[in-house]
């Protein structure tokens, strides 16, 4: 169960990159996992690290100025490709808990939400501006999930929007499943109780392949 | 008023609406052993039941070795993590294809086969391919780990509705092309973010002419193009490839249902909010250059140089991939070199790609220093090849001839391309390092992957004769294959 998301300070890190897939985010190989904790490790991986699993030099994140970063500018299409939760349990283990970018894998935007990943869309233009202010030095943020808002060094604020349920969820950190079951068990018994046998597996039989 | 069919199946699903959520009905949940642990842990942790063993199927695909099925399992975490759904499956009283079943198979391609998946219902899966179940009529989503807990113990899953973009595929494909070289080129075209948010409804002359499972490898696909879910209405032919089927209905739930389904068209007028429209004979065959899978080009093509590109992060983007994968701007796809080829996969694994792989390999050997296997997707697969006898035309043209699972696909058993290994896959996802580290992946249709095995280099299969259906020598076909597999390739 995520823990309530209001308020975001912190500072950011620009990563220039469009189409980051979750492959990248965070490799196959360390899917063979049985618990969600400790991946921040792998994050990016390949990126960071090279086959021998020695630290690569550079790569933003693990610079010294960005090194506490909570905040990751990204660019168009973050976190598109395989389903893998395991994406948003890397970064928030990392210590990330905001990604803004211009659009989002729609599989792993929902992942975000409901593991209390705040997830910004921005149009291109901010976006690249932000990323741009990240890259020139330290740029800290305050983000205000119930005004919707980004505050910016020298207050300037920008506006996102996120959707009413998204928001809740955040701001709440509830229990979906309680949820879904204290409000709609009545509707589930409804549907399974007229649900036609067609619909429901019928004992295997071994068939002529 | 005028309805897709997945507007109709969403309907017939919806509990409830809270904002822009709907709350759906999850009429099969399918689990595999990566995405799920956690899941169930969370179940256990709150004292939870599967709420619905009945509709719930587990099986083991991912991180199978392909390998002799009575050789231990050597990776540890691999071992652990199919003991693991082994473990939960008992627990929680759900049906498992394990390992050793005879049954095992990537979940996309054993939900269909096995009659698991049938049009009309919905199906969710810890897997993005999901999409895949949608070729034959249902309305299919991947999902999360999170999104499977729910599911677990609700048999719902709150769900924003997606757009609708519509597909067309109309004209006929010229010989030696397929559906992935459409899709191919429909994600060249649109880009990895084309369909964002939006469901695929791929519809025309063209994918009615498609075999069930070549409308598999395009809804499996559409995934790459950022489709939340694919779907093809429902006809005959899937009818046929149902019936029979180990989990479908039958006798007179079979009736029942087929009187269902029929309701299941796209209705003259339904409203897309995009749509997109592709002559599938002027295709030739496509293959990927770079790291993600709109970057493809025709197989006679050359690579893009990246000063054809006017915006910087464009020309940056171009540069990084030609250098991935070690490719110089401007030369010619075809003639490259390469390591391995594979064929395997949930987008092409199925029983007639073998068959129109064993048609352009008859008789032909694969080429000095190549790698060539063959991962059927699934254990039924493996075996109905193996009674028509196509296992003896790739073992004696030097293919490997292994057992199921995603294999290559994900490299996350022991095969895999080494770094800077060069390998042309039938899978669907060409991301950097995804074959393994420093692996370079061009994706390709079978046929292509095939040619290419023969000449050691990325190759035209337009140059290769096709065997008939009848000088394959098939020894032993059934009354399914000869209706679903053999007749859509114009034989039986
Ligand atoms: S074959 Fe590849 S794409 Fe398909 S389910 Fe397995 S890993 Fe995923």
């Amino acid at each position: 169960m995520p823990e309530p998301v209001r308020r975001i300070v912190g500072k950011a890190a620009p990563l220039e990159m469009d189409d980051v897939d979750t492959d990248q985010i965070i490799p196959a190989q360390f899917l063979k996992v049985l618990s969600r904790k400790g991946l921040g490790k792998y994050l990016f991986y390949r990126w960071r690290f090279d086959e021998d699993g020695r630290p690569k030099q550079g790569f933003i994140l693990d610079q010294e100025e960005y090194r506490d970063a909570v905040i990751l500018v990204a660019g168009r299409n973050f976190g598109i490709g395989s389903s893998r939760e395991n994406a948003v349990w890397a970064l928030m283990d990392f210590g990330i808990k905001c990604v803004i970018a211009s659009s989002f894998g729609d599989i792993f935007y929902g992942n975000s939400v409901k593991n209390g990943l705040l997830c910004i869309k921005l149009d291109e233009e901010s976006v690249k501006r932000l990323r741009g202010m990240a890259a020139k030095g330290e740029l800290t943020l305050d983000i205000d999930v119930e005004s919707e808002t980004i505050k910016l060094p020298g207050g300037e604020t920008m506006s996102f929007r996120l959707e009413p349920n998204v928001k809740k969820r955040l701001l709440e950190g509830l229990d979906e499943i309680e949820e879904t079951l204290r409000g709609y068990e009545a509707k589930i018994r409804e549907y399974e109780a007229k649900m036609r046998p067609f619909k429901i597996p019928s004992k295997a039989v071994m068939p002529i392949e | 008023m005028a309805k897709s069919v997945l507007e109709k199946i969403w309907e017939d699903h919806t509990l409830a609406k809270r904002g822009d959520e709907y709350l759906l009905y999850v009429d099969r949940h399918l689990t595999h052993e990566v995405t799920s642990p956690i899941a169930f842990e969370g179940l256990r942790a709150r004292g939870r039941r599967v709420r619905r063993p009945d509709l719930t199927f587990a099986l083991m695909d991912h991180n199978v070795p392909t390998s002799d099925r009575t050789l231990p399992v050597r990776d540890e975490n691999s071992r652990e993590q199919m003991r693991t759904l082994a473990k939960n499956a008992r627990e929680f009283s759900i049906t498992v294809f394990d390992y050793f079943s005879p049954w095992q198979g990537i979940v996309h391609v054993v939900g269909p086969e096995l009659g698991l998946t049938v049009p009309g219902i919905t199906i969710v899966c810890g897997d993005s391919h999901t999409s895949t179940h949608g070729a034959l009529g249902a309305l299919a989503f991947g999902i999360g780990t999170s999104e499977g807990e729910h599911v677990f113990a609700t048999q719902t899953v709150w769900m924003r509705r997606p757009k609708q973009m519509e597909v067309r595929m109309e004209g006929r494909f010229k010989s030696h092309t397929s559906a992935k070289d459409a899709i191919l080129y429909v994600i060249r075209e649109l880009g990895t973010g084309g369909m964002i948010g939006h469901a695929a409804e791929f519809r025309g002359e063209a994918v009615k002419n498609m075999s069930v499972e070549e409308r598999m490898t395009i809804c499996n696909m559409a995934i790459e193009g950022g489709a939340r879910t694919a779907i093809v209405e429902p006809d005959d032919k899937v009818y046929s490839y149902l019936e029979g089927a180990p989990y479908a209905p039958s006798g007179e739930d079979w009736t029942e249902a087929r009187k269902y389904w029929e309701t299941l068209k796209t209705d003259d007028g339904a409203r897309f909010d995009k749509s997109y429209k592709l002559d599938v004979s002027r295709l030739e065959p496509q293959i990927t250059w770079g790291t993600n899978p709109a970057m493809c080009i025709g197989v006679s093509e050359t690579v893009p140089e990246p000063r054809q590109f006017g915006d910087s992060s464009q020309r940056r983007i171009v540069e990084r991939a030609l250098e991935y994968m070690g490719l110089s701007p401007g030369q010619r796809i075809e003639g490259t070199p390469i390591d391995v080829v594979f064929i395997g996969s949930c987008t092409n694994a199925r029983l007639s790609d073998l068959v129109m792989v064993a048609r352009l390999v008859k008789g032909r050997r694969v080429a000095q220093g190549v790698r060539a296997m063959i991962v059927p997707g699934s254990m039924l697969v493996k075996r109905r090849a193996e009674r028509m006898g196509l296992h003896r035309v790739f073992i004696e043209a030097g293919f490997e001839w292994r057992n199921s699972g995603c294999s290559m696909c994900i490299a996350m058993n022991e095969d895999r391309l080494g770094p800077g290994e060069r390998g042309v896959l039938t899978s669907n996802r060409n991301f950097e390092n995804r074959a393994g580290p420093g692996s370079r992946v061009h994706l390709a249709s079978p046929l292509t992957a095939a040619a290419s095995a023969l000449e050691g280099k990325i190759a035209d299969p337009r140059r290769y004769s096709l065997a008939g259906l009848d000088e394959l020598g098939l020894e032993w076909v059934s009354p399914w294959i000869e209706r679903n597999i053999l007749k859509p390739l114009g034989g039986g």
